[in-house]
């Protein structure tokens, strides 16, 4: 079966959006899931976070950055073409309720994901003060979709081009020591920001989330390969998770363990650059 | 009549010291004329016991006769009326154990070879190009939905489709295939088999669709609720054991199955041809004793390793692993280490692992498996060096469909509850059979449990009328 690209935008540079025609999944996503893609037969299977969907048009919608062989052959490919294999929606959905106020902060690519949570944690009658950053003005995007969830906002970039020059937790930390009551915080970016929001969070005991992206393959429980440790547990992030409470993760092991590959990354890369420089 | 030849036609094979250097099958298949001189061994004895050693009661001495008769469409007919993967259980079945364990020629010399001529019908029909069509009996208008495309989901897919029934296969990764795609190796059953045999199943009408994570994409009760009449399930044992000891994390350490998949589902011996990489270890240690144990430490020194250590708990006796594996294994230069068990694993300041520290172990009284238990010896830990490591320790099912599925009652071992001789579950109208139903076993027995749900199934229809 292939999966249509219903249509494609670049956000900001090296981050894609791509609407995938994808009706099984779209039917049962929701905010939190994440599904597994393979471009073709000789693909490998990596995992996106969904960012958004629609039921009815039958359409999942992915933000992603270009990291490695897999996402740039994605960033390759143009409304009309096709994905081999979209399978999903993984995971389990982020835990909605109300909880009373809660802090979203959505870092660099993970302002997509963290936009249906807070989205969904509005609908569920939260009050939401979200903060996002990015490293400058013009790797930012979504600020409208997540300004239309939230009753605040906060923009940051690291190097004061847009919005306020902060990281992310300078406002968390100031958040956390207002007068307001923070009631829960979801955090969701690279792996560093979401640990040092974890950080943040802890003299505060304020329940803190986060979204873990470590390597997969199947996504459903069956390798193994994605394992972390939360609270001195081995979970499997595909199925455990993907979000754990960030007070209990161990960080260091995610950090060593996404950087398993690293070398064949680059000789792949280097590769595919070579087959790039020899058909161009 | 000629003096019967006690001994059986040996099994052409790639020398040991070439197939460790590539993925290509290790075991060649038998000509025409040593198929022709192993099927004459056959006394065609009158108690047929092969037949009733056989879990899915192939006419086993039919097929030989119409092999000894020249008579190779025949031969095919006859195989492919029992079982629908001759290609498959002739390379990876247990026939020592099943039809060949009761030959009668067993009692004075070896048994007929009947895993190998099994193999050499089927490939004989591969290489005709064309399969024949099973006959497919008048259309039923039920539907039925066959959950995984592993041994036992295929063969349920496949009788109920010749039955008439309206069969859709739901399979969660990319291709069907199940263990048979992602665990077993290539150089023992080469992914072209199992495409085939799969391609066969699907000609008989059976709607496979692939991308389908049952208990996510959609549960069985939804399923149930979309109109099918009945539904299978033959998801296997998909959740890899660990061994919970302090290191088992580290960068480095695989379960069986993740090492597998990459390997064998992924291809990642073709990286970067194909783009899912996998370590390629210098020293690796593979911890089990199973047919999974022996894949793991053959596609590691395929991989290019040096050396490459098998770790078993108890003696070479209690090896789970089949006997021809083993010795494969063993004549390509993997390293046993018997009465030996990890303790903890050592890695360095990257979080990669750099050894394990290993206990001595000796054999006690007998447990409840049967085999002798084995017993650390304090103080004997001993450093081993390894930069890989795979767990390869047993799968149990994966509580993915289960635990989304009302009513349907496991085992505290995370098994399906299903009667053995139906394959019916605690729930109405939904069947179980194979991996997940009896833990980790054999293609065969799984086949088995398929054959007998769909035959259960059919009958469960049959009553519901039209």
């Amino acid at each position: 079966m292939l999966y249509k690209i219903m249509s494609r935008e670049t956000l900001v540079p090296n981050n894609h959006l791509f609407k995938v025609e994808a009706p099984a999944v779209a039917r049962k996503a929701r905010a939190g899931q994440f599904v597994v893609i393979m471009i073709d037969e000789k693909g490998e299977r990596i995992p996106l976070t969904i960012a958004d969907w629609d039921r009815e048009e039958g359409s999942i919608t992915i933000v992603f950055m270009e990291v490695g062989v897999t996402t740039r052959k994605l960033a390759q490919l143009k409304a009309g073409d096709s994905i081999a294999n979209f399978i999903g929606p993984l995971g389990e959905p982020s835990h909605i309720e109300k909880f009373g106020t809660v802090v979203c902060v959505g870092g660099g690519v993970g302002v997509a994901p963290i936009f249906p949570i807070a989205r969904a944690l509005k609908e569920a009658g939260n009050k939401i003060i979200s903060i996002i950053g990015a490293r400058s003005k013009d790797l930012l995007f979504w600020e409208d979709r997540v300004r239309e969830v939230s009753d605040s906002l906060t923009v940051t970039t690291d190097d004061g081009s847009y919005g306020r020059k902060a990281l992310v937790t300078e406002p968390l930390k100031e958040l956390l020591e207002g007068a307001e009551k923070i009631d829960r915080v979801v955090a969701i970016g690279p792996a560093i920001m979401m640990k040092f929001c974890a950080k943040t969070t802890e003299p505060f005991a304020v329940p803190t989330i986060v979204s873990l992206n470590p390597i997969m393959v199947d996504g459903t429980g069956m390798c193994g390969c994605c394992r972390v440790e939360v609270g001195g547990e081995t979970k499997f992030t595909c199925v455990d998770g993907p979000d754990f409470d960030g007070h209990l993760v161990d960080w260091d092991l995610l950090f060593a363990r996404q950087r398993i590959y690293i070398d064949e990354e680059k000789h792949a890369m280097e590769c595919a650059c070579g087959e790039v420089a020899s058909h161009g | 009549m000629a003096k019967v030849d006690l001994n059986r036609v040996s099994m052409p094979k790639q020398e040991p010291e070439v197939r460790a250097g590539n993925f290509n099958e290790v075991a060649l298949g038998y000509n025409a004329e040593q198929a022709l001189y192993e099927a004459n061994r056959c006394i065609q004895c009158p108690k047929k016991l092969c037949v009733g050693g056989c879990p899915v009661d192939v006419d086993i001495p039919d097929f030989i006769n119409a092999i000894r008769e020249g008579d190779m469409p025949e031969a095919v007919r006859i195989l492919k009326g029992k079982n629908s993967l001759p290609g498959i259980c002739g390379r990876v079945c247990p026939q020592e154990t099943q039809c060949e364990e009761v030959c009668s020629l067993g009692k004075k010399g070896a048994p007929i070879a009947i895993g190998r001529l099994e193999r050499y019908v089927a490939d004989w029909e591969l290489a005709q190009g064309e399969m024949e069509k099973p006959q497919i009996a008048k259309a039923t208008g039920k539907r039925v939905a066959v959950i995984g495309s592993g041994p036992a989901g295929l063969t349920a897919a496949a009788d109920l489709a010749k039955m008439g029934h309206q069969v859709t296969l739901f399979e969660a990764l990319h291709v069907a295939g199940g263990v048979l795609m992602y665990g077993i190796p290539e150089f023992r059953l080469p992914k072209r088999v199992v495409q085939t045999e799969v391609d066969y199943v699907k000609s008989m009408g059976v709607d496979l669709r692939l991308d389908f994570v049952v208990g996510k994409t959609m549960t069985i009760d939804e399923i149930l609720k979309d109109g099918y009449d009945a539904v299978f399930m033959g998801t296997g044992a998909g959740l890899p054991m660990f061994l919970n000891i302090p290191g088992e994390n580290f960068n480095g350490i695989y379960s069986a199955n993740e090492f597998l998949t990459r390997t064998n589902l992924m291809k990642a011996y073709l990286f970067p041809e194909y783009d899912t990489p996998i370590k390629r270890g210098r020293r690796v240690m593979v911890i089990g004793g199973g047919n999974v144990a022996m894949d793991s430490a053959r596609c590691a020194l395929r991989l290019g390793a040096d050396e490459v250590y098998i770790v078993y708990r108890r003696s070479e006796v209690e090896l789970p692993a089949r006997r021809e594996e083993v010795e494969n294994a063993q004549e390509e230069g993997i390293i046993f280490k018997f009465l030996t068990n990890p303790k903890r694993f050592i890695g360095n300041d990257q979080g990669w692992v750099v050894g394990a520290e290993c206990y001595e172990m000796e054999l006690g009284e007998p447990d409840e498996s049967g085999r002798r238990r084995p017993i650390t010896k304090e103080g004997s830990e001993f450093m081993l060096d390894v930069d890989t490591v795979v767990i390869a320790l047993g799968t149990t099912p994966n509580p993915l469909v289960p635990t989304t599925t009302k009513g349907l009652d496991v085992t505290k071992r995370g098994t399906v509850v299903a009667d053995e001789k139906e394959g019916k579950t605690t729930k109405p109208g939904v069947w179980a059979g194979g991996d997940v139903v009896t833990g980790a076993a054999t293609v065969i027995s799984a086949m088995g449990a398929g054959k007998r749900a769909a035959a259960s199934i059919d009958e469960y229809l049959g009553q519901q009328g039209g």
